[in-house]
């Protein structure tokens, strides 16, 4: 596994990356997998041990997931170009049994929380100090399922992470629209569970709040505030880039953005 | 590793004891259950997950699906009251249609004890099983005075010149009594199957039913996905279907009145006597 320290320019790569394979696959889902890359990159590069699970609840992020261990050497360059393509492993949400660094086949809301719980129970029983990581998206807390997991990781004192990717919008509106969760941070709080609430696309503050400082501190909650297609101007925070792909013109306005992030500041 | 969907008060507590920290009380919430349980199979436990049979799985079923059928884990699911069980507890506690919705998922499979005595060997089968499984428990029926039968998959309970009838879990113990106060003769052959799905038929039961021409399937399950279709197809495709066929399911509630077991099972005609006036039918046939 070749991790990396990241820095602007890795960063700005792996966004690069990500979006010529929306590009050349031609499919949607892009905002959600820019709102989710910079953690995604944190955790692999900086964050986790090799005895450290990770469970990618918000499965429609599948395609930074691929392109976060393709910047680790375990997909090839060759595999990255079948995203989404016919015959290929990397399907538009995980696979199941198909590639050793993917846990399970996720898409279908509110089953990774659960599915963490049983990793750090199993960790605990076999008395493992690895920590489980699970990143769920925020219209997931939608589902009653989610609150299940919640409530079983607090009661058994599980030794688990759970990131909120906080982007704010969902299937068919924005999560305050829909079924408005707000203030998301104070229910986990009154749950009594650890909640940090930090900025997703600070490099820096994802890597302090999400090394975990205890082995059996019991579970925390990372609230990350995300933008949906961040990076990129016209795809922030706007719905429609949960579904539609790039057209060319589109395309190169968003390569051409990446290219002048510095000057905004953001890494 | 045993789950429980918060019950088993005066029935688990031994194994509870027994167990220690691998006994979980997941509470009321069984599609956190099964996918947490999928999670500790992945780390290699096998988690036993319990309840009343429709709440392990109806309420989690994409749990099921997602989480255990696709990546093909051995977790049991262990359903109490299978069929009519739960009686005049009402529909929601009622599971007719339980192994026909599982056995339309990827790698699993089902087991139907019919007497006490299949349920430790099932168990052992269970404890050995790579896939996901469910474990449909009911409450023996078997006759007074019988041994229990060895578990066999397929099992002839007895032997009889009459209509070959095929039977899933403890129903079949009340037309095994009858059947043993007729004459050889005019009996029906009782034959038993409690693994599921039938991915073949053993050659012996094809041989008593080209013998008899005459097949009567009784379960306490839905017509979709039953055992009597799939062992239709199976001699469909063998070119082995017999002359007349019937098929005895559960219909739900036809009268929309609710009651024990066996009221259910009057009223899909599922009964002993039902049971036997539609032998006597068939005697007539082939």
């Amino acid at each position: 596994m070749n991790k990396h320290p990241l820095n602007p320019a890795f960063v700005r790569q792996a966004r690069r990356r990500l979006l010529r394979m929306h590009f050349e696959a031609g499919v949607g889902h892009i905002g959600g997998n820019l709102s989710a890359l910079d953690i995604l990159l944190t955790l692999y590069h900086e964050v986790m041990t090799p005895q450290d699970e990770f469970v990618l609840s918000k499965g429609h992020a599948a395609g930074a997931l691929y392109l976060t261990l393709w910047t680790l050497g375990l997909l090839s360059e060759e595999e990255l170009t079948t995203f989404h393509q016919e015959n290929t492993r990397l399907s538009g949400h995980p696979p199941p049994n198909a590639i050793p660094a993917i846990a399970f086949a996720t898409g279908s809301l509110g089953h990774g929380s659960g599915l963490a719980n049983g990793l750090a129970l199993a960790e605990r029983l076999r008395g493992g100090k690895g920590h489980v990581f699970c990143l769920t998206s925020d219209g997931e807390w939608n589902e009653g399922s989610s609150w299940e997991s919640l409530i079983f990781a607090r009661h058994q004192r599980l030794n688990l992470t759970l990131i909120v990717d906080l982007n704010g919008l969902q299937g068919f509106g924005s999560t305050a629209e829909v079924a408005n969760l707000d203030p998301l941070a104070e229910k986990f709080r009154a749950f009594g569970l650890h909640t940090i609430e930090v900025d997703g696309h600070d490099l820096s503050a994802l890597r302090t709040v999400l090394t975990p400082f205890a082995s059996n501190a019991g579970p925390r909650i990372v609230v990350a505030k995300t933008r949906k297609g961040c990076g990129v101007s016209f795809m922030e925070d706007r719905m429609e880039w949960h579904y539609l792909p790039l057209n060319p013109a589109q395309y190169a306005a968003a390569l051409k953005e990446l290219d002048e992030e510095t000057d905004r500041g953001r890494h | 590793m045993f789950l429980t969907g918060d019950l088993g008060y005066a029935a688990l507590e031994p194994l509870r004891e027994a167990l220690g920290k691998r006994f979980i009380n997941a509470g009321v919430a069984e599609q956190h259950m099964i996918s947490m349980a999928a999670g500790l199979a992945r780390k290699g436990f096998r988690p036993w997950c319990y309840s009343i049979a429709p709440f392990i799985y109806a309420r989690p079923f994409e749990q099921i699906r997602n989480d255990l059928c696709m990546h093909n884990l051995p977790v049991v699911l262990v359903g109490n009251g299978g069929g009519y069980g739960y009686g005049v507890m009402g529909a929601t506690h009622h599971a007719i249609e339980d192994y026909g919705a599982l056995l339309s998922l990827t790698n699993m499979r089902c087991f139907v004890p019919a007497f006490d005595g299949d349920v430790s060997a099932m168990i052992d089968r269970l404890m050995a099983s790579p896939t996901p499984a469910y474990f449909r428990l009911g409450r023996t029926e078997l006759p007074k005075g019988m041994a229990q039968p060895h578990y066999l998959n397929w099992r002839k309970l007895c032997g009889g010149g009459g209509a070959t009838l095929l039977a899933v879990g403890p129903i079949v113990g009340g037309v095994l009594d009858a059947a043993r106060k007729m004459d050889e003769a005019s009996r029906p052959s009782i034959w038993l199957v409690g693994e599921l799905p039938l991915i073949d038929v053993p050659p012996e039961f094809k041989s008593d039913v080209t013998r008899s021409q005459r097949l009567v399937v009784i379960e306490e399950h839905v017509p979709h996905g039953s055992v009597g279709q799939m062992v239709a197809h199976r001699l469909l495709l063998d070119g082995a279907s017999p002359r007349w066929f019937a098929h005895r399911t559960a219909q739900a509630y036809p009268s929309g009145r609710y009651g024990s077991q066996l009221f259910h099972r009057k009223e899909s005609a599922l009964d002993v006597a039902s049971i036997m006036d539609l032998l006597k039918t068939g005697a007539t046939h082939g």
